[in-house]
């Protein structure tokens, strides 16, 4: 689905990665895990084709996306991104994900409506459709989002951190959605801080700092030195049946 | 009815009249994506950009359309290069060239000590000394940017909201900014003869804010900036003629007018009827603070007002 073939970017005059390769197989649910700053969303947004790389190749599905952005592919942003007093109300905004499929007039069709209103009744939002998105919570703020990628039908869906500043249960929610359309054959890629309630949880993880670290199985890229290649620090491995659990292990001094 | 049917026996009125409402009309449009992308400081900018350009184009008989835009185009390269420096952002850029470019006009004009007729309406405005041949460019600009805006409608909205997903869901938003500049650019050059200088900005902004403060609805934003502009174009002609002022003027206060009297509606509503409060809850195990109106789209249960 995704093949990164010797990518190099750039921010300024700063190398942010140098020479990577990757290859996320159709149907995968991956999570990009590392530290601030380590390139993690310049990586995603090469993918997207909004960062143009000053050497190597991404190809979607077989194609370069050199130019133009990949089809079939649908974004949800950081939320910290989103001017939030913008004056547009759910539906308006979900329905932009439609747009591309909506031909030359300005207003939406009545099969357009229809996919809207699903994509919202399936999050559970739908009562929220004629509201203004800065009302809503940071959790029915992310389904709107989530609304709008899953009306432009993609084949990929790409996340840039889609449980920051959500509560625990809607976490959980996001993460179980997220796994029922990876399920319907979507393929998934997520960048996340969150080792413990939502990295533990995907089929496959990537460690990334400025390169990739490692990829594989969480079982086997969560362990001390991995984690410690990733992050540059210390981190505590406890593991307890099928859980993993992961925390910061270098002491603080006084 | 007498008081509103005695200004148009003047052909110069109806005249007046009918640039005025189209102005209003295409302020009301470009003002929408000028306020919400927070570029009204352009606006600004390039009004005064292109008044240089008009003064040159009068020295050396040029079109003062054709001159304007070129110069307005010129500035725009300029700034473009200054930001590529990096050391200076856009805002500053842009205060730099177009007031530069403001100035050389001021300087051109003092020197050859002929401030026209025709170079005073640039600056202040002259809707009611409007020419035939200016009705129909006005005409043919205000005519190009509805049916512009009318296929872009989708496109501008995405691309002004979130650009970067815009590109991923297939809008080229580098083409549709290219393209609301260039109608940006020629709808304050048409309006420059109008309003003036001084005071287009402001006619850009005012109706679009006004929009903005009545609705969270970009579509409703849209037909309320464009009929706020075109009736406060309109009214202002009325105002004008009644109390003999400048036309450019008198629109432009009684946009402020309104766009006051909206503001403090807005603030009455929500302290009073909808009780603005400091409110906190908890959303699972996070707490959330934020200021909580009673309406409908709020819906949080209150034992007591407070």
């Amino acid at each position: 689905m995704i093949e990164i073939k010797n990518l190099t970017c750039n921010y300024g005059n700063n190398i942010v990665f140098n020479g990577i390769n990757l290859a996320i197989k159709k149907g995968s649910l991956a999570g990009i895990v590392g530290p601030s700053g380590s390139g993690k969303t310049t990586l995603i947004k090469a993918i997207l084709g909004v960062v143009r790389p000053i050497a190597g190749e991404v190809y979607v599905n077989g194609k370069t996306i050199k130019n133009n952005p990949p089809p079939n592919i649908g974004y949800i942003p950081q939320l910290e991104a989103i001017e939030w007093d913008f004056p547009v109300t759910v539906e308006q905004v979900v329905m932009m994900g439609r747009h591309n499929k909506m031909g030359i007039l300005p207003w939406s069709g009545k099969e357009d409506r229809k996919k809207v209103q699903e994509a919202l009744d399936r999050l559970g939002i739908l009562q929220y459709i004629n509201h203004h998105i800065k009302t809503l919570s940071g959790g029915e703020q992310q389904r709107v989002f989530l609304a709008r990628a899953l009306v432009s039908e993609p084949e990929l869906l790409i996340l840039d951190e889609p449980t920051s500043g959500v509560d625990l249960k809607t976490q959980h929610d996001i993460l179980h959605f997220l796994l029922t359309l990876n399920k319907k054959g979507i393929t998934i890629v997520l960048i996340t801080h969150d080792l413990n309630a939502v990295a533990a949880h995907l089929p496959w993880i990537v460690c990334f700092n400025r390169g990739i670290v490692a990829e594989g199985k969480p079982d086997d890229v969560f362990n001390p030195e991995i984690l410690k290649k990733t992050y540059n620090a210390d981190v505590a491995v406890i593991r307890k049946g099928h859980l993993i659990l992961m925390a910061n292990a270098t002491p603080f001094n006084d | 009815m007498e008081f509103l049917i005695t200004p148009l026996k003047y052909e110069f009125v109806v005249n007046g009249m009918i640039v005025a409402m189209m102005i209003g009309i295409l302020c009301g449009i470009i003002g929408i994506y000028v306020v919400l992308r927070g570029m009204s400081y352009i606006g600004h900018g390039l009004s005064h950009a292109a008044f240089g350009g008009a003064v040159i184009g009068y020295i050396f008989s040029i079109n003062l359309y054709i001159a304007a835009g070129v110069w307005g185009l010129l500035s725009a390269f300029l700034i473009n290069l200054i930001v590529r420096e990096k050391k200076i952002k856009a805002d500053a850029a842009i205060g730099i060239v177009t007031t530069a470019s403001f100035a050389l006009g001021i300087a051109l004009i003092s020197r050859i000590r002929r401030f026209t007729k025709n170079l005073e309406a640039i600056l202040f405005g002259n809707i009611l000394g409007v020419t035939t041949e200016d009705i129909i460019i006005i005409g043919i600009v205000t005519l190009l940017v509805i049916i512009i805006i009318f296929f872009l409608y989708k496109q501008l909205l995405f691309v002004t909201f979130d650009p970067e997903s815009a590109n991923v869901y297939g809008t080229r938003a580098s083409l549709i900014d290219a393209i609301f500049s260039f109608i940006l650019a020629a709808s304050i050059i048409v309006s420059l003869q109008v309003i003036g200088v001084t005071l287009i900005a402001a006619a850009i902004i005012i109706p679009a804010s006004t929009a903005r403060l009545l609705t969270n609805n970009f579509n409703k934003m849209f037909f309320l900036s464009i009929a706020i502009g075109a009736i406060t174009s309109v009214a202002g002609i009325y105002a004008s003629f009644y109390l003999n002022a400048a036309s450019g003027a008198t629109i432009v206060l009684l946009g402020a007018l309104i766009f006051s009297i909206v503001l403090i509606y807005n603030y009455i509503h929500r302290k009073i009827m909808l009780h603005e409060h400091a409110h906190s809850h908890l959303h699972g195990a996070i707490p959330h603070h934020h200021t909580h109106l009673d309406d409908a789209e709020h819906g949080h249960e209150h034992k007591e007002k407070p």
